[in-house]
C-alpha cells in the first residue's frame, strides 16, 4: 500500500498551516467549490428527495454485495472481459504488473484514480521500468512534482497557477523557454499537446471507475478533460482498478447516482465526459482495446461490512466533504499523510490502515458537521469517527494526559455535590484573580487553550450557587 | 405563580461555571413568558466532553444521571444547541440498546430544547421586551444550527430588540473552531479556523458578537481580545432578556472593553 504518515498528522498540519501558498490556494478553491454546489442545489428542488434516493441505492448494494458483483462478474465475461479479485493492494500490484508484462508494455496511460494512489501502482511500474503517464491536468502536475493527490478529485488543489507555471519550464525543457505561459488556458494547451503525443505510445490504459454497473458489466469514469477516454480507447488493453463498493445494480441506479455526483463535487450538473465501457472492441466497433481488465480491490473494505463503519461503502468520492471541512481547508489535504484527506479520509483511513495508525484523523474534527450536511449519500461522518474514537479509547491508545484528565473531570461530573462543592470554589478562586482585566493571558493546564487565546475570567460565583442562595433575576421589561 | 409550563433549566456547565449572568438571562426570558422555572439540584454537565472522546461509558453514566434528574419535568430548556442537540440527539443514540433506558432517553430528548427556539418554536414568542443599542452580528453555532436547525429563531427575536440592527456574518455558518477538547486536542488547526472567524467579525464592523453557546463565545472572544480586536462578546440570552448591560464576556467588572 501506499506508505503512510497518518502518525505525523499534528507536525503534518503545523507545517501545512505555516504554509502561506497553501492558504491562498485553499482560499481561491473552497469559494468555487462551495458556491459552486450551493447553487446546483438551489437549483434542483428534488436534490435532497435525489440524496436519499442514492443513499438508499447504496445501501441496498452493500448489503447484497457478494450477489450483485457476481452478477458483474458474469456480464463482465460475457463481453469478453475479465475480473480480477484483489484481496490487497499488494496483489492488486501483481494482477497489473502481470498484465503489462503480458503485452510487453514500456508505457501505461493512466486515467485519474484513487485506487491507483491506495496501491501505490506508479511506484510499482516505475520500479519494473515501465514509464506510467498520468493524463488528468491535475495528476500530471503532481507527477511532475513528485507529490501526491491532496484531494480526491482536485488532486493540484494545494497549488497555485505560478507553482505549475514553474513546474512545466522545469520539465517541458525541450519548449521555448521565453514562451508566455501565465494564464490557466496556455499551461492547459500545453500539457494538452504533450499528452496527446504519449497517448499513442503506451500500450496499456488503466483508469479507474466513478461506478459499475452488475446489469450490464460497464465501468463508467467521469471526467471533464476526456483524458479518460483517450486513456483507456487507445492502448491495446485497458484496465480499470476499482473497489468493490463501486457497484451498483443497474444503469438506471448509476445515472441517480450520476446526478448528485456532479452537483455535489464541482457544481456541475453533469461532468464534461460521462465514460461506459462494456468489455473490450468488438467486431465492427470503431475503436477500443483489445483487453478489458476489471481489478475489483478489497484491501480492508469486506471488513467493514456488517460493522457500525459500513455506512462508509456508501461514499462515492465527490469531495464535497472535504470541501465544506474547516479542518481540511485549514490544513489541506497533504497534512492527513495518506491517499484519502478529509472527514471521508479520516473515516475511511483507520479502517484500512488501522486505528493505530491513523488514529488521529477521526479525532481532528471539531464534529461541526458540514460534513454530513452536504453528503451526497447521507453517510454521518461525525458519528462514524466518533465510533473510530471510541475503540481507541477502549483499546488505550489514546494519550495519557487526555484519559486521566478526562477520567479526573467524569469522576466530578457524576457526582453533583462533590462537583459543585469544588467548581463553586474553584470559579470563586478565579473569578477573583480575573476580575481586574476579566481574562487571562495564561493559566496552569490551560496551555492548548491560551497558546493563542484569552482564557474569559468566570463570573465568580457559579450560577448554581447563587440560584441556591435565592438570587432570581428581576421579571418584567427592559431593566 | 405563574400557572405556565413546568421547565427545568440545564444551565449547562460552561453558564454555571463561566457565565451565570446568561442563566440568570434564561430564566427571566422563560418566566417572563409564564414558565415556572426550577433548577435541578444533581445537574453538573451534559457529558458531551466523554462522549465525544471516545470514552461511551461515563458519558453513559452521566446521560442516566441527566434523564433522571430531568425526566419529571414538562421541558428541559438549555441556552445552548450543543448541549441541548447532545440530549436530543445523542442520548437516544447512546441508549439505543439498552432496553431499560431507551425509552426514558427518547422521552427526555422529545422535550428538550435550546432556549431561544424554545421561545420561538414552543411558546411561540414574537417578541421579547429589551433594548440594546448598538450594530450586532450573529455567528451560528453548528450543533444548534445542524443537529437542532436553530437559524431563524434567534435572528427573529434580535430583530424585535429596540436599536439592535444586525449585520450578517459572511460564514456565520462555519465551525469557529471550538468544538469541546478540540480546540486543546489541535490547538493549532482551532487557531487557523478561529482566526478566519475573527477576520469575518471584525470585515463586519460590528460593535457586538452574539451566539447561542458559551464554549464558541469563548473561544471566538479569547481570540478577539487576544489580537485586540474591539469588539464585544455575549451570549444570545443576554441581549434578549435586556440583560447585557454588565461587562461582555471576558471584560473586567468595570466594564472597560480596552486590553
Amino acid at each position: 500500500m501506499s506508505i503512510s504518515t497518518t502518525r505525523n498528522f499534528k507536525a503534518n498540519a503545523a507545517e501545512q498551516l505555516a504554509n502561506e501558498t497553501l492558504r491562498g490556494a485553499l482560499t481561491k478553491s473552497k469559494g468555487h467549490f462551495t458556491g459552486g454546489r450551493a447553487t446546483a442545489v438551489s437549483n434542483m428542488p428534488e436534490f435532497e428527495a435525489l440524496r436519499d434516493q442514492a443513499r438508499d441505492i447504496k445501501n441496498h448494494t452493500i448489503e447484497h454485495l457478494d450477489f450483485y458483483l457476481e452478477a458483474y462478474e458474469e456480464k463482465v465475461t460475457e463481453a469478453g472481459g475479465q475480473v480480477h479479485w484483489a484481496r490487497t493492494a499488494e496483489d492488486a500490484r501483481n494482477i497489473v504488473l502481470e498484465i503489462c508484462r503480458s503485452v510487453d508494455a514500456r508505457a501505461v496511460n493512466k486515467g485519474k484514480s484513487m485506487i491507483s494512489e491506495e496501491c501505490a501502482i506508479n511506484d510499482m511500474l516505475e520500479a519494473n521500468g515501465i514509464c506510467a503517464v498520468e493524463t488528468d491536468l491535475g495528476e500530471y502536475i503532481i507527477q511532475l512534482r513528485g507529490e501526491t493527490p491532496s484531494h480526491i478529485i482536485a488532486p493540484a488543489v494545494h497549488l497555485t497557477k505560478g507553482q505549475v507555471e514553474e513546474s512545466f519550464r522545469a520539465n517541458h525543457t525541450h519548449l521555448d523557454p521565453n514562451r508566455v505561459l501565465e494564464e490557466p488556458p496556455t499551461l492547459l494547451n500545453e500539457a494538452r499537446t504533450i499528452l496527446r503525443e504519449k497517448y499513442f505510445q503506451a500500450e496499456v490504459g488503466i483508469t479507474g471507475a466513478n461506478l459499475l454497473v452488475a446489469e450490464t458489466g460497464s465501468s463508467i469514469i467521469v471526467t471533464n478533460e476526456g483524458n479518460g477516454d483517450l486513456s483507456q480507447l487507445i492502448p491495446k488493453v485497458h484496465i480499470v482498478l476499482a473497489s468493490l463498493e463501486k457497484i451498483v445494480p443497474t444503469l438506471e441506479d448509476a445515472s441517480t447516482i450520476l446526478r448528485v455526483l456532479a452537483r455535489s463535487a464541482t457544481g456541475q450538473e453533469f461532468s464534461s465526459y460521462t465514460t461506459v465501457s462494456t468489455g473490450p472492441r468488438r467486431e465492427g466497433d470503431p475503436d477500443g482495446p483489445e483487453q478489458y481488465h476489471v481489478i475489483l480491490l478489497d484491501n480492508g473494505r469486506s471488513d467493514m461490512l456488517g460493522t457500525e463503519f459500513q455506512d462508509m461503502l456508501r461514499c462515492i468520492r465527490c469531495g464535497a466533504c472535504m470541501n465544506h471541512c474547516p479542518v481540511y481547508q485549514s490544513v489541506g489535504g497533504h497534512a492527513y499523510g495518506w491517499v484519502y484527506p478529509g472527514p471521508m479520509g479520516s473515516v475511511l483511513s483507520p479502517g484500512l490502515l488501522g486505528v493505530d495508525e491513523a488514529g488521529h484523523l477521526p479525532n481532528a474534527s471539531s464534529f461541526c458537521g458540514r460534513c454530513e450536511e452536504v453528503c451526497p449519500v447521507r453517510i454521518p461522518l461525525p458519528k462514524l469517527m466518533r465510533h473510530w474514537r471510541e475503540q481507541e479509547f477502549e483499546k488505550h491508545l489514546s494519550p495519557g494526559a487526555t484519559r486521566v484528565g478526562l477520567g479526573l473531570w467524569a469522576f466530578f461530573a457524576k457526582r453533583p455535590k462533590l462537583y459543585q462543592l469544588a467548581t463553586g470554589l474553584e470559579m470563586r478562586v478565579l473569578g477573583w484573580l480575573g476580575r481586574k482585566r476579566g481574562r487571562f493571558t495564561s493559566l496552569p493546564l490551560a496551555g492548548g487553550w491560551t497558546k493563542y487565546r484569552e482564557l474569559p475570567a468566570p463570573q465568580g460565583r457559579t450560577f448554581q450557587s447563587r440560584w441556591k442562595s435565592g438570587e432570581r433575576p428581576q421579571a418584567g421589561g427592559a431593566q | 405563580m405563574s400557572q405556565g409550563p413546568r421547565v427545568a433549566l440545564f444551565v449547562t456547565c460552561l453558564v454555571d461555571l463561566f457565565r451565570p449572568n446568561v442563566g440568570f438571562a434564561a430564566v427571566k426570558l422563560m418566566q417572563d413568558a409564564g414558565c415556572t422555572v426550577e433548577v435541578p439540584e444533581a445537574q453538573t454537565c451534559c457529558g458531551q466532553p466523554a462522549y465525544n472522546s471516545g470514552d461511551k461509558k461515563d458519558a453513559i453514566a452521566i446521560a442516566k444521571q441527566v434523564i433522571a434528574t430531568f425526566e419529571g419535568y414538562d421541558h428541559v430548556v438549555a441556552p445552548s444547541g450543543s448541549c441541548a442537540g447532545m440530549i436530543r440527539k445523542h442520548y437516544p443514540e447512546a441508549l439505543a440498546d439498552d432496553p431499560a433506558w431507551s425509552a426514558r432517553a427518547e422521552a427526555l430528548s422529545a422535550k428538550t430544547h435550546e432556549l431561544v427556539s424554545f421561545l420561538t418554536d414552543v411558546l411561540k414568542i414574537e417578541k421579547v421586551e429589551a433594548a440594546y443599542d448598538g450594530t450586532v452580528t450573529y455567528h451560528d453555532s453548528c450543533s444548534g444550527l445542524r443537529e437542532l436547525g436553530i437559524h431563524g429563531q434567534p435572528r427573529k427575536l434580535l430583530d424585535g430588540v429596540d436599536g439592535l440592527h444586525l449585520r450578517e456574518l459572511n460564514d456565520a455558518n462555519v465551525c469557529c473552531g471550538f468544538g469541546g477538547t478540540f480546540c486543546v486536542k489541535y490547538p493549532d488547526i482551532s487557531n487557523r479556523m478561529v482566526s478566519n472567524k475573527m477576520d469575518e467579525i471584525v470585515a463586519t464592523g460590528a460593535e457586538t458578537l452574539l451566539a447561542g453557546d458559551m464554549g464558541c463565545l469563548m473561544n471566538m472572544a479569547g481570540k478577539l481580545q487576544r489580537e485586540g480586536a474591539n469588539v464585544r462578546v455575549r451570549h444570545v440570552a443576554e441581549v434578549l432578556a435586556g440583560m447585557a448591560d454588565g461587562p461582555a464576556i471576558g471584560e473586567p467588572e468595570d466594564g472597560s472593553a480596552k486590553p
